[in-house]
């Protein structure tokens, strides 16, 4: 899906800033917004793909337009209205309105520590070798998927290396529809600044990306 | 502090919009509680975990132990999952960490150009310039400039390489280790690795900064 989110090599306004003795959370909203984020993967059921699709999948102007932990809340609201776990007229009257929707599992705070020690681990036994192997040439594919994808715009269409391989991993773009993890070979692959950028590049700069199979082919 | 710092892209919000969000946020706290999907005891509990458990004190034990027990550094490097877990540090957003070794020739810098990707468990939650438009744009094409920006330039003909997270694997620099600092104990070193030097944005504190 191409969207707002992609922002690899965007022209953009301004420095970055950095913010001395930076706090963890700048506002009470922010804490609750991440807590509630995190609590609700276990009853809500949702995976990691379907929260960043969640998040990305907006116009440009609103995601541009929040904040970090208001694109949080915002996917969030959206998995869990399209689960009618909640309703619109409940987050309007701030209160619920209907019963609850029964769910597996909830998060109780004995089960934190394990969980989050636990977290989600996504490589996967391989049913196939891989296809690549450190030092081929490699170009991503030139794809425009209307759906979840994890392969950014600035390196499609570009020849890299493969430097590592990384094992078999759940593929977000099947993930992230409810189609299954289709487990595939996940790669570094390094590409020249001047290969991605042109003359205005460092010649000194390299850059990878983490890919899956599905987005490369040999040249 | 401006709506900027506070992570906000583009425009800014009022705070009638700030008070909005408060609002909505306090309203899905108070359904999900009282449907039962959420419990207020593990908010608070994952709030202080990532407030005052997790965060770049982690990452700067890894990388003090790596500057002082090469064989810890050789495992570190070949594979950092389990290096990092014997020292506990594991789960949640590092599920899969790769080290990565500044040396005078290279520079390593991470971005998730696409969303924040970052290693919790050695790092904490990112900060907001990490998951700012700016930083997310810049660091794949000028990661120079984004050096300027955080006020040191590197020597020139100095090789830089930009990891961009854009899978599940989390990458941590580990940055040269400071001169200076010959017999310097784990516990010492600790105090000179910044969060900043374990992104690449950044570089270890000098021995004088902490004398």
């Amino acid at each position: 899906m191409e969207g707002a989110h992609d922002m690899g090599g965007v022209k953009w306004s301004g420095p970055v800033r950095p913010e001395p003795d930076e706090p963890v959370f700048h506002a009470e909203w922010e804490r609750r917004a991440f807590a509630i984020t995190m609590a609700m993967g276990m009853p809500g059921g949702w995976n990691i793909d379907m929260s960043r699709f969640a998040r990305e999948d907006r116009p440009p102007e609103d995601y541009l337009g929040k904040s970090y932990y208001q694109i949080w809340l915002a996917g969030l609201e959206r998995l869990m209205l399209e689960r009618s776990l909640v309703a619109p007229d409940e987050i309007e009257a701030a209160k619920p309105l209907h019963p609850a929707k029964p769910v597996k599992r909830t998060l109780g705070p004995d089960d934190v520590a394990a969980v989050l020690h636990r977290g989600g681990p996504t490589e996967r036994e391989a049913k196939a070798p891989a296809v690549f192997a450190a030092g081929d040439r490699v170009r991503a594919k030139m794809i425009h998927p209307p759906t979840h994808t994890r392969l950014p715009r600035y390196v499609r269409g570009h020849v890299g290396v493969i430097e590592r391989v990384l094992g078999c991993h759940v593929f977000p773009d099947s993930n992230a529809t409810g189609a299954g993890e289709n487990p595939q070979w996940l790669y570094t692959v390094t590409f020249d600044g001047r290969e991605l950028w042109g003359d205005v590049s460092d010649p000194n700069l390299k850059v990878s990306v983490d890919a899956w199979e599905p987005y490369l082919e040999r040249t | 502090m401006s709506d900027h710092d506070h992570g906000h892209y583009h425009g800014d919000h009022d705070h009638s919009d700030l008070s909005e969000t408060e609002l909505r946020v306090r309203a899905l706290e108070t359904i999900l509680t009282e449907k039962g999907y959420v419990e207020p005891a593990a908010l608070d509990l994952l709030i202080e975990t990532y407030e005052t458990k997790v965060g770049p004190r982690n990452g700067a034990r890894v990388v003090a132990r790596a500057w002082t027990d090469p064989a810890f550094r050789a495992r570190l490097l070949r594979d950092a999952t389990p290096a990092i877990a014997e020292i506990g540090y594991a789960g949640r957003q590092g599920e899969h960490i790769v080290a990565i070794e500044n040396t005078p020739q290279l520079h390593n810098m991470v971005v998730c150009t696409l969303c924040s990707c970052y290693p919790w468990p050695v790092l904490g939650l990112p900060p907001v310039w990490y998951k700012s438009a700016p930083y997310r744009s810049k660091a794949v094409k000028d990661p120079r400039g984004v050096l300027r920006d955080f006020g040191f330039g590197l020597p020139e003909g100095t090789g830089i390489r930009v990891w961009d997270s854009t899978a599940e694997i989390r990458y941590l620099v580990l940055p040269m280790r400071p001169a200076g600092t010959d017999g310097w104990s784990e516990e010492r070193l600790v105090e000179l690795v910044t969060r900043d030097s374990m992104i690449g944005t950044g570089l270890p504190k000098q021995p004088h900064e902490v004398a």
